[in-house]
């Protein structure tokens, strides 16, 4: 069918330095090159490059750029280039528009709205270098008091998980990434004493080892539950909801669900894996109280729950909810989130930031007195090490990451998760793809990140004069911010930079 | 739910750096002794100040009222305290009330006026149960955060605290102080560096009759505070120095743990010396981060805590400000300076440095042979401190 589309990216070969190696054919899984023996010229489909750059990377000779298509309409300000095109496919197709990975539109990013401080004269700075630094934090309930009796303490009771560094990896099922990206990350996790969530698509036996570092999920599709399942892990996850979809489940296609897929998530090979938008045991806040506590039951009461939910406009009210209803730690997925595919409008326009979320419902739980009931984990659009020392100022106890770990094993945010093609075999279940993941490079590189990140924070801790993260927990008098109306200041509970 | 952004500051901003002079002294025997020592000892560390705040709490000085509270408050205006009055006239039975007397001097100007209640809260129109204790505090913060230009310095049975704008010897000479006797007396010299010195902002700070004075900047004041604010504790004084007379409160007295457990709350050892301990040990501690970590006082503070009975000597776990601990007789000394010490007790039976993060706790002798100064390890000549490095 003639689509009157326009190529997105266009592909610059320079063949002098090109030497028909054809490494760039068989890297492209979008079937975006060819050989033309006859000429031994490679030849070029463009309207199917999707600028993952995984051929100018293999390129042996950097023959290859991969670039923004310069073609222009008629510039307007209200008709993009991206609603005109995503408006002719819809005519070509009829259907809703599927895209992966977070929000790529240009809402107000907070993080870069905000600034942290440092101590000078009056509070010696601390080198992280010389001095201890300390980061490891527990998830789960605090009790409201501790009691001595006879001169001794009494030990609470709430299960609480330790973790080395506040940062750990958000839920990726197995299924919406390849099997060597997830044990990439459960193995990382457990070496570098963080936790991984399994996602919604089970938990393989032979990774439950990992259990100690392992966060399982129990989603609306309710895929590979059993009691083992649950008490193989540390902590056990009720999904409500995903920042890149709120309100909507997930379909993992038929073709995608092997022997091994079948096996971990308990369905029949070849079929369907669908999360229908709602638990429907869920329909309301006393529904996930008994889902919780049966969940606890059980676990004997010896795991945390957690509640994750999407950041949506009345996050603050619900958290309360999902925090007196038993949740031991709750999430927050923010606007930016990622996802493996989901309706393109909706991702780009349901949902609030995660800053702004994170602030209302930590002081909503603290205005209640309710705070350290549960811990509070935010996701969702953290980049880089400031902004997990901006969350955690802002209230967060430690933040989840789900698209940064999917870069340091190679991912380059193309957004065409939902294609199950990626060229970087994270996002895909074809076996000549996932292969591009080597698990012992894919694991030390995500114990680079952490490591490299956890250093960052400590270095950010040291120059405020701090060493401690739970100092720096909720301690929003570190924050200041730039570039923003009062209203948002009012919102992140900071003041603004000079005041 | 209660709106607390209505009675407070959201931003939490209200934090002042300074740097300070503190200095205590404590009879373990409970002999009362005048304040002259304590006045001498802190005068000689008048260039840790600059003028902007000196002050004093005095254990044991009103015996003849000993069972009441005693409300001392400062109203900057006429009107303020005849608007407090009405207040205290609704809400406790005043069996005695008196302006404090005073000495002007040269050097403190335009003082507020200073006045004492001795009370007791009237229960019976509560509907509720609640302590004696629990029901002065809220009123304690009702008049500090609703009452306008009333400030309470202190409200503790037997006991005061005495403080204002100006070097602590001229406040002490000022109220009269060395006519005072008392059997703890702690002392501060202020030095502020982001503020106007106000009458209410000066040390020590005090809630029942629990006093702390502190030198030093709270880094962990956003953490703190916020967790504070849970427990119902209005930070009203715009100071960082605040948070630690209500953690005091909150551990010690609502939360009934003893002070060391406190302490120990407040500069816990790092992790890696948790995992080194033995069971019983590891297991204090982690319940004590896990529950009271955002109480953990970061950034460098010295802080001398008292109430009846005891008087501890504290500073942050990697010890960034100083602290020399003293012993002659039944006298225990805590001082910024050891020079300060030795001014006022040229000998000792002991002086040292505490390592950092360990509390020098005092108490009063009950019981023949006890131990009454616990803690404070020293350090050995030539010894590395094994938990931390001092500086």
């Amino acid at each position: 069918m003639l689509t009157s589309l326009l190529p997105e990216f266009t592909v610059d070969r320079s063949e002098d330095r090109c030497i028909q190696c054809r490494v760039c054919e068989r890297q492209c899984s979008f079937d975006v090159f060819g050989y033309d023996g006859e000429n031994n010229v490679m030849v070029h489909r463009e309207e199917n490059c999707v600028a993952c750059q995984r051929c100018s990377v293999l390129c042996p000779t950097n023959a290859l750029v991969i670039r923004e298509n310069q073609y222009t309409y008629r510039p307007n300000a209200n008709w993009t280039r991206e609603y005109i095109q995503d408006l002719k496919k819809q005519a070509e197709t009829g259907g809703v528009l599927l895209t992966g990975m977070g929000c790529d539109k240009p809402h107000k990013i907070y993080w870069d709205h905000i600034l942290i401080n440092a101590s000078q004269v009056t509070n010696p700075s601390i080198d992280p270098l010389r001095e201890p630094m300390e980061l490891r934090t527990h998830l789960g309930r605090k009790p409201d008091q501790l009691e001595m009796v006879d001169g001794k303490l009494v030990l609470p009771d709430y299960p609480n998980v330790e973790i080395s560094t506040p940062i750990m990896f958000g839920a990726m099922s197995y299924g919406a990434i390849s099997y060597n990206s997830f044990r990439c990350l459960a193995r990382a996790a457990f070496e570098y004493g963080t936790m991984f969530n399994t996602g919604e698509g089970g938990w393989p036996m032979e990774l439950r080892k990992y259990g100690k570092s392992t966060i399982v999920q129990c989603a609306s599709g309710r895929f590979g539950l059993d009691l083992e399942y649950f008490n193989d892990a540390a902590v056990v996850e009720i999904k409500i909801g995903q920042g890149a979809k709120p309100g909507i489940g997930g379909h993992l296609p038929g073709e995608k669900v092997s022997e091994h897929i079948s096996q971990t998530r308990m369905i029949p090979e070849g079929s369907d894996a669908i999360s229908p938008a709602p638990h429907h045991d869920i329909y309301s806040i006393e529904d996930l109280h008994m889902l919780i506590h049966a969940i606890k039951e059980a676990v004997d009461y010896q795991k945390p729950v957690s509640v994750k939910i999407s950041a949506v406009h009345n996050a603050p009210a619900i958290a309360s909810g999902m925090v007196r209803a038993g949740a031991d730690i709750i999430v927050l997925d923010g606007l930016r989130g990622g996802t493996g595919a989901a309706p393109k409008i909706l991702r780009d326009n349901v949902g609030i930031p995660i800053e702004l979320a994170l602030a209302a419902v930590d002081t909503r739980l603290r205005n209640e007195g309710i705070r350290n009931w549960a811990s509070l984990v935010v996701s969702g659009g953290i980049r880089n090490s400031a902004d997990i020392f901006k969350a955690i100022a802002l209230g967060a106890d430690a933040v989840y990451i789900g698209t940064p770990a999917l870069m340091a094993l190679g991912c380059t945010v193309c957004q065409k998760c939902y294609t199950g093609k990626c060229a970087w075999g994270i996002t895909t279940q074809d076996p000549y793809l996932t292969k591009r993941v080597n698990p012992e490079i894919g694991t030390q590189n995500l114990k680079n990140l952490l490591r490299a990140w956890s250093l960052e924070i400590k270095e950010l801790l040291g120059c405020g004069g701090i060493n401690s993260i739970e100092s720096l927990r909720g301690n929003r008098l570190q924050l200041r911010g730039i570039g923003l109306e009062s209203w948002e200041l009012e919102a992140l509970g900071i003041r603004g930079a000079g005041q | 739910m209660k709106d607390l952004s209505k009675v407070n500051n959201p931003y939490n901003d209200e934090k002042v750096i300074s740097q300070c002079s503190i200095f205590g002294m404590m009879s373990t025997v409970g002999e009362l002794f005048s304040g002259k020592a304590i006045i001498t000892a802190v005068a000689n560390m008048h260039d840790r100040g600059n003028g902007l705040g000196g002050g004093f709490a005095i254990y044991g000085c009103y015996p003849d009222r000993s069972e009441d509270y005693c409300l001392q408050i400062m109203f900057n205006t006429r009107v303020s305290r005849e608007e407090t009055e009405v207040y205290l006239k609704r809400f406790f039975h005043i069996n005695h009330a008196e302006e404090i007397p005073t000495f002007p001097t040269k050097a403190i100007k335009n003082p507020p006026d200073v006045w004492r209640y001795f009370v007791q809260p009237k229960l019976e129109e509560l509907h509720e149960i609640i302590s004696e204790d629990d029901v002065v505090t809220r009123r304690v913060f009702t008049i500090n955060t609703t009452l306008e230009g009333a400030y309470v310095f202190s409200s503790g049975k037997n006991m005061g605290v005495f403080k204002g704008v100006g070097f602590p010897e001229e406040i002490a000479e000022y109220f009269g102080l060395e006519h005072y006797q008392g059997y703890i007396w702690t002392a501060h010299g202020r030095f502020p560096t982001n503020t106007q010195g106000w009458w209410g902002g000066a040390h020590p700070f005090s809630l029942l009759d629990w006093t702390v004075v502190h030198n030093g900047e709270i880094s962990s004041y956003g953490a703190n505070r916020r967790f504070l604010e849970m427990y119902d504790y209005v930070c009203s004084m715009h100071t960082d120095t605040e948070v630690v007379a209500y953690a005091v409160d909150l551990l010690a007295r609502r939360h009934g743990l003893p002070v060391e457990v406190v302490m120990d709350i407040f500069s816990p050892p790092v992790w890696e010396q948790i995992d080194r301990m033995g069971p019983e040990e590891r297991v204090y501690f982690e319940a004590l981060r896990n529950t009271y970590g955002p109480l953990l006082l970061n950034g460098p503070f010295a802080i001398i805590v008292a109430h009846h009975g005891e008087m501890v000597a504290h500073t942050d776990r990697i010890r960034l400000r100083p602290m020399v601990a003293g012993i002659r007789g039944d006298m225990v000394y805590a001082s910024s300076e050891e020079s300060a010490i030795r001014l006022v007790s040229p000998q000792l039976d002991r002086v040292w440095i505490p390592v950092g993060g360990h509390p020098i706790i005092a108490r009063i002798k009950d019981t023949p042979g006890q131990e009454v100064v616990k803690g404070g390890r020293e350090l050995d000549k030539g010894e590395k401190a094994e938990e931390f490095p001092t500086c």
